[in-house]
């Protein structure tokens, strides 16, 4: 299905898909056949034998098998309409192979013996014909194989099993919400994921994997007809690796003295939409920023995706060495700066966090897309560079026998590659609330939730947005501003990090739709952090007149 | 399977139908094949083969619409999946902006260049040739390559109980390199996309991305600031996209667009950027051709979007427009911006002080409200004195609007055939020299 198609069944319009940054993928497919349970594991086995044994035959040494059921439910309201309820199922195999010391692939829809071996062979054939123009042998990262084993993301409520109306009430409830409190428009989506994967390899693994997401959101517009202005506040809410649960709003999962509602582990929608309908309004009438510098306050729901872009990015091994150059592009954190051992990223209190395992995450899976059991290590340890994240093939660059198990691909029709870990900035130690943080300050910009957001491809100059930016004078917070984006450099900005908020404070953000690899992929990852300040960082007013 | 003809596609597709017993009912039918290489530190990384169909039925009791799909096309499978898709319409809830699928619609017999059968059709060893061509280039000039290829052969048919039916076939090849001097101090690209595979000049193109490499190698810091800028097609395509990815009607009228007016009323009809600029589409361009149909199956013409520098037509829905009671225009595919015959030599050499651009990247918007977008300059950044390229430059942090941008437009060359790095949409754009570009910031990224 082509983007166009997919606009169509969603009903949104290109500006509203391209607010949301919804990609496409799979098909449509009924919501009763979602709620079917997966595909039996032992013929899921039978066909992954096949695919194996087909490679080996071909001269394949090494092989492995990912068999997917991705399944995709999207539903859309805008103000008093239910625009589209879409479910989408893809289903196929890709099979990878080393012939000849050289990767190759191929991907099929069709599950039969016939069509299985002819990828196999397809996939050998490409190997045997790329090994030509390949200088060095791939050499892959010893990986055990597991026997038959599985894993599932611990879900309490199913979000593919609650019913459609349910959603489509709570959708309506907080688009009225929003709508009373002062919004004009507003679109909000639940979206809802379910990956059943499979992967077998040659090294003697077989493991089924349940893994499931969620996001809830919405774009609240406010519209001035007269000066012909317009602003949009999107949801506080973040993407989880949960089930449903995640939107059934629990009062301690609620931080209620700032000012406006955050949310931890669960998400009270329709109170952030009655935030929202009445934030657009004060958003146009706030004062416009004097460009400057500024001590920044960033809350988890902002500081997320710096982390993404600064921190995870440049910490990916296959960028360090080259491998993304032509797309994604390469990194300032070359591998001379690490092996120093002293290469100064942040300061002490930079203490960040690489975490396959974190409940609730999106990244969170028992195992890789190349078989191997996830974990967690530090990448940053008191501000100094100490690790990259890395799969097989890449492991023994940086001297490691083992992969630290970030392989992942978006389909079964993609190659495995090189993602990100759920990446994290860890709690101060000291006890510390957002307040008391803002106390110290004496001129500064206090930022929640996330919005524009540019970084180079060495990932050393970004800028980035929020959805609300709060002045804060002599330790206050004054009011509210507008036309606000902060501009640095990341090695400088880390190092401007002066204090972080408590565990009490940490929370998760995330995205379901990191873009890298050729054809592009997606992947969804989670950043948490608590509250943070960073002093004197580069203030832009975005303010234009056309 | 993958790719079937118009009549295997139109004979599956009213089997299909015939096991409808909705109000309406419509059939979508989609198959590609494609391959691809990808490459970096002058060596193969990842490759691909990729083949698949699937057949989308969306059945409608009155506003209820169900929508269901299959991949595999005996009859029992295809009664099947009928069935569910009119299952689901029953439960669905209404959709009050539901639209009746369109009748029978007229297209224009597709340009014939759209699809190229050996394009579709590649050997693993072809595509291994033409890579292998690219990293001869890089080896002999010492540089380090980074690349991909793909080859896609693609078709996608529609028809529906009111006798609407459409079928379009696409063939695809996409190349994009980068070099990289040894030492990470110098960076080049080049990019294309075409529908016939003997256009892909894979050496040729490698080659000016050498160029690039090699001679951004001892770039300078200049201060940031507002200067005069040469956009290649490849650079300015990721902005001109956002504007006419942007001439959505009813966001403009409900307020919340670049295109709304203080008091209300849209800038439909109104001048916008300078009067030298022209932007259409056109399916039948033959050096871009394009879908006759989009995606709902309204036929897609030919297009003014801005005649003059002013804005001619925006898109709709089918819903918005019959609720407005206009034409219900589609987006646009395959966009020509009209310009001049100056060639991007010409264009420097008539430049004082000024600065060529050969790519931007990481484009995200700032402020719908003027339609503000930031992003970098990347491989390839040159500052040019009395007409000649002088020294490279430092890559630029920009804030710009594309609007903007048009206004401050100082000369337009010969458009050519470019692919945008953040869309992967083609267009033809002319190179263009545009004054007062805003770079905010410097970047030490190569």
């Amino acid at each position: 299905m082509n983007r166009k198609n997919f606009l169509y069944l969603t009903g949104m319009g290109i500006s509203g898909a391209m607010l949301a940054g919804i990609p496409v993928i799979g098909s449509p497919i009924s919501a009763e056949a979602a709620m079917q349970g997966g595909i039996d594991v032992a013929l899921k086995k039978r066909m992954a034998d096949v695919a194996l044994n087909a490679a080996r035959s071909k001269g394949a040494t090494y092989t492995d098998v990912r068999i997917g059921r991705y399944l995709r439910q999207f539903v859309v309201t805008r103000e008093e309409k239910v625009q589209n309820v879409v479910n989408t199922e893809s289903y196929g195999m890709g099979i990878r192979v080393l012939a000849n010391g050289c990767w190759g692939f191929a991907a099929t829809d069709k599950m039969d013996n016939d069509s299985i071996a002819k990828a196999a062979a397809a996939a050998v054939a490409i190997a045997k014909e790329n090994a030509r123009i390949q200088s060095e042998p791939v050499q892959l990262a010893p990986q055990k194989g597991y026997g038959e084993v599985s894993w599932k993301t611990p879900i309490e409520k199913n979000a593919f099993e609650v019913p459609i109306k349910d959603k489509v009430d709570l959708l309506l409830k907080v688009n009225d919400t929003a709508m009373k409190a002062g919004a004009n428009y507003i679109t909000s989506i639940i979206f809802s994921v379910n990956e059943q994967k499979y992967f077998a390899s040659s090294d003697g693994s077989y493991i089924d994997q349940d893994v499931h997401r969620i996001w809830p959101t919405f774009f609240a517009t406010h519209v001035d007809a007269k000066s012909g202005k317009f602003e949009t506040r999107n949801a506080l809410s973040s993407p989880r690796g949960m089930g449903y649960e995640y939107l059934i709003p629990k009062a301690a999962d609620k931080i209620t003295n700032m000012p406006t509602p955050l949310y931890r582990n669960s998400y009270d929608m329709i109170e952030d939409a009655g935030f929202a309908g009445k934030q657009g309004a004060e958003k146009m009438a706030a004062k416009s920023v004097e460009a400057g510098k500024y001590d920044l306050i960033l809350d988890p729901s902002n500081l997320w995706l710096t982390i993404h872009e600064s921190v995870g990015h440049p910490t990916e091994l296959d960028r360090v060495l080259g491998y993304e150059a032509n797309f994604a592009g390469t990194s300032f954190l070359t591998l001379d700066k690490w092996k120093t051992g002293k290469f100064n990223f942040g300061s002490k209190n930079v203490n960040i966090v690489a975490d396959k395992l974190q409940p609730g995450s999106l990244g969170a899976v028992g195992y890789d897309d190349e078989g191997v059991k996830c974990g967690q290590w530090d990448i940053i340890k008191d501000g100094i560079l100490v690790n990259y994240q890395t799969i097989r093939d890449q492991a023994h660059i940086i001297g490691l026998n083992a992969s630290q198990g970030c392989c992942y691909a978006d389909a079964w029709s993609d190659v495995q590659f090189q993602r990100m870990p759920n990446i994290s900035l860890q709690p101060g130690k000291t006890p510390l609330t957002p307040a008391e943080l803002i106390k110290d300050v004496e001129k500064g910009i206090y930022v929640v939730g996330d919005s524009s957001f540019s970084i180079d491809q060495q990932r050393y100059n970004f800028q980035f947005s929020g959805q609300l930016y709060y002045e804060v004078k002599n330790g206050k917070i004054v009011g509210m501003l507008n036309d606000v984006a902060y501009q640095s450099n990341t090695q400088e900005f880390w190092n401007s990090c002066s204090a972080v908020c408590d565990k009490s404070d940490y929370r998760l953000g995330g995205s379901f739709f990191d873009g890298k690899g050729q054809p592009e992929q997606v992947s969804a990852v989670s950043h948490g952090s608590s509250t943070t300040r960073f002093n004197g960082v580069n203030i832009i007013n975005t303010a234009r007149k056309i | 399977m993958a790719i079937l003809s118009e009549e295997e596609a139109r004979s599956l597709m009213k089997k299909a139908l015939s096991y409808s017993k909705a109000d309406e009912c419509e059939i979508n039918l989609n198959g590609s094949d494609s391959a691809n290489i990808r490459y970096a530190r002058n060596s193969v990384s990842t490759s691909g083969a990729i083949a698949q169909t699937s057949l989308v039925v969306s059945s409608a009791f009155g506003k209820k619409l169900g929508v269901a799909t299959i991949n595999e096309y005996d009859d029992a499978s295809l009664e099947k999946v009928v069935r569910r898709s009119e299952e689901l319409a029953q439960l669905a809830p209404e959709n009050p902006e539901f639209m009746p699928f369109l009748g029978p619609q007229t297209y224009a017999a597709p340009n014939p260049k759209l699809f190229d059968q050996k394009t579709a059709d590649m050997s693993p060893k072809l595509r291994t040739d033409m890579v292998a061509q690219s990293l001869q280039v890089a080896k002999d000039s010492k540089l380090t390559a980074a690349g991909f290829l793909q080859n896609t052969g693609s078709f996608a048919a529609m028809m529906n109980s009111h006798g609407l039916f459409a079928y379009n076939k696409y063939s695809d090849i996409n190349f994009s390199v980068t070099l990289r001097s040894e030492d990470g101090k110098g960076s080049g690209y080049a990019s294309r996309d075409y529908e016939d595979y003997t256009k892909m000049d894979t050496l040729k193109l490698t080659k000016v991305s050498a160029q690039k490499a090699t001679g951004s190698i001892t770039a300078k810091a200049i201060e940031p600031g507002k200067y005069t800028v040469i956009l290649e097609p490849s650079a300015g395509i990721v902005l001109l996209e956002q504007l006419y990815g942007g001439l959505d009607a009813r966001s403009a009228d409900e307020g919340r667009s670049f295109l709304s007016k203080a008091g209300g009323g849209t800038k439909l009809g109104d001048k916008l950027v300078d009067e030298r600029v022209t932007i259409y589409s056109d399916p039948q361009n033959p050096d871009l051709p394009s879908s006759t149909w989009n995606g709902d199956g309204r036929p897609q013409e030919r297009i003014n979007w801005i005649e003059k520098g002013v804005v001619k037509n925006l898109y709709y829905s089918r819903y918005w427009a019959q609720k407005k009671g206009v034409k219900a225009i589609p987006g646009p595919d395959a966009i020509t911006m009209l310009g001049g015959d100056a060639s991007l030599e010409d264009l420097i050499k008539s430049t004082e002080r000024g600065i060529l651009v050969t790519r931007l990247w990481y484009i995200r918007p700032v402020d719908p409200q003027t339609l503000l977008y930031t992003g970098l300059t990347r491989d390839g950044t040159f500052y040019i004195e009395n007409g000649q390229i002088k020294f490279p430059v430092k890559n630029f942090r920009f804030n710009e609007s594309p609007i903007i941008m048009l206004n401050n437009l100082e000369a337009l060359g010969r458009p050519e055939r470019a692919v945008s790095g953040e869309s992967f949409q083609s267009a033809m754009i002319p190179p263009m020299k545009i004054r007062d570009f805003t770079f905010s910031s410097l970047s030490d990224a190569v």
